[in-house]
């Protein structure tokens, strides 16, 4: 490329005594470069602060009153989030009631984070809804919703596997990832909480999130 | 809804009427701490738990379940699969061995009721008739618990 014999016009701040055509070449790839730079950048960086991606990404979601919920607003506050469905009657209330006493276990610390209940039953489950099923826990709970397309894609971000099973009689149930994600305050998977782990160990891992 | 439960312990009645006809030794089947967690007015399934014991010679068999508050009550099994919750449906019942203890509990087997017509308050006894293959109908008050209650609770739990 550099030995072409080309003659093109000279930019009028081109340097005295290089090529114009090489010195094009170099411009228009330093360019590239920095727009394939900005373009990565920004497709790791649109979730979260800090210098690390956000893990699970971004997310729109629908509160009990209604309103959208985005990551962006509850990323103020480390958060546990927990994925299920109100008619889940063993797994999810107790892993929701377990993070409740975990919380209480952490005095004032317990305030520094969120919990989040993520339903992952739009069919059935409506906000309104969700926002009774979460008041049984007696602590705050931020319980969530959304379309279809909005929990496929938190659902994606956050790797949770999530299947409707039909069952005899017409109904079907979820089958659905049983973790407790723990989201630290840059956004960060601090670690996860499995469904029957020792709450003692629990709050250890809630402690380092809030680190 | 008594109707339902009694038409339900008539035909159990009638089934398990034979074989005691027939001098088979009476199964011996207890159920204890019956308990069910709360819900919330939105939600129209809760769980029950409870120890089900079968003291005599004969293996038994859980074969269904019902209970005025719920159009229908069933028995489902839990387990975990690589992380994920599976909660299934056991239309064949739930063996209760003789000579053995079968407990319903968190994590694992418990009844579920579907179909609630009122929300399960902590503090309410909820009825429910379980039918056995050969002990027949047994009734049993489940004691609603908080919903964070891994257990029956206080002593107002077993029956």
């Amino acid at each position: 490329m550099a030995d072409t014999d080309l003659d093109l016009e000279p930019a009028d701040d081109a340097p005295p005594g290089t090529g114009s055509l090489r010195w094009m070449i170099w411009l228009l790839a330093g360019i590239v470069v920095i727009l394939v730079a900005l373009t990565w950048a920004g497709s790791r960086n649109d979730a979260g602060p800090g210098d690390e991606p956000a893990f699970g990404g971004d997310f729109t979601l629908v509160a009990p009153d209604g309103s959208a919920v985005t990551r962006a607003d509850i990323a103020d506050k480390p958060f546990a989030i927990y994925f299920g469905f109100t008619r889940c009657p063993d797994v999810c209330p107790t892993t929701l009631a377990s993070l409740a006493r975990m919380r209480k276990a952490l005095g004032t610390d317990g305030d520094r984070f969120r919990i989040v209940f993520v339903s992952v039953d739009p069919g059935h489950d409506k906000p309104a809804a969700i926002g009774e099923y979460v008041s049984l826990f007696e602590t705050p709970i931020l319980g969530l919703t959304g379309s279809t397309a909005q929990l496929e894609q938190i659902e994606q971000g956050f790797g949770v596997y999530v299947k409707q099973v039909p069952q005899p009689g017409g109904d079907y149930t979820i089958d659905h990832t049983a973790a407790v994600f723990l989201i630290d305050a840059k956004g960060k998977l601090a670690g996860t909480i499995s469904h029957g782990e020792p709450e003692k160990t629990g709050i250890e891992k809630l402690r380092l999130m809030l680190d | 809804m008594k109707r339902t439960v009694l038409s339900i312990s008539l035909l159990a009645g009638l089934g398990t009427a034979p074989l005691a006809a027939a001098g088979k030794p009476a199964p011996t089947v207890s159920v204890t701490n019956a308990w069910a967690r709360e819900t919330a007015p939105s939600q129209v399934n809760g769980g029950g738990f409870a120890t089900i014991a079968n003291t005599g010679t004969v293996d038994d068999r859980l074969v269904s379940a019902a209970s005025p508050v719920a159009s229908e009550v069933q028995l489902h099994t839990m387990s975990m699969d690589g992380g994920v919750m599976r909660m299934r449906q056991l239309t064949d019942g739930i063996a209760v061995p003789a000579g053995q203890t079968v407990m319903l509990k968190p994590g694992s087997l418990h009844v579920m009721f579907i179909g609630l017509k009122h929300p399960l308050k902590r503090g309410e006894n909820v009825p429910v008739t379980l039918r056995f293959a050969r002990a027949g109908t047994v009734k049993v008050n489940f004691a609603v618990q908080p919903v964070g209650a891994m257990g029956p609770g206080g002593r107002h739990g077993g029956h």
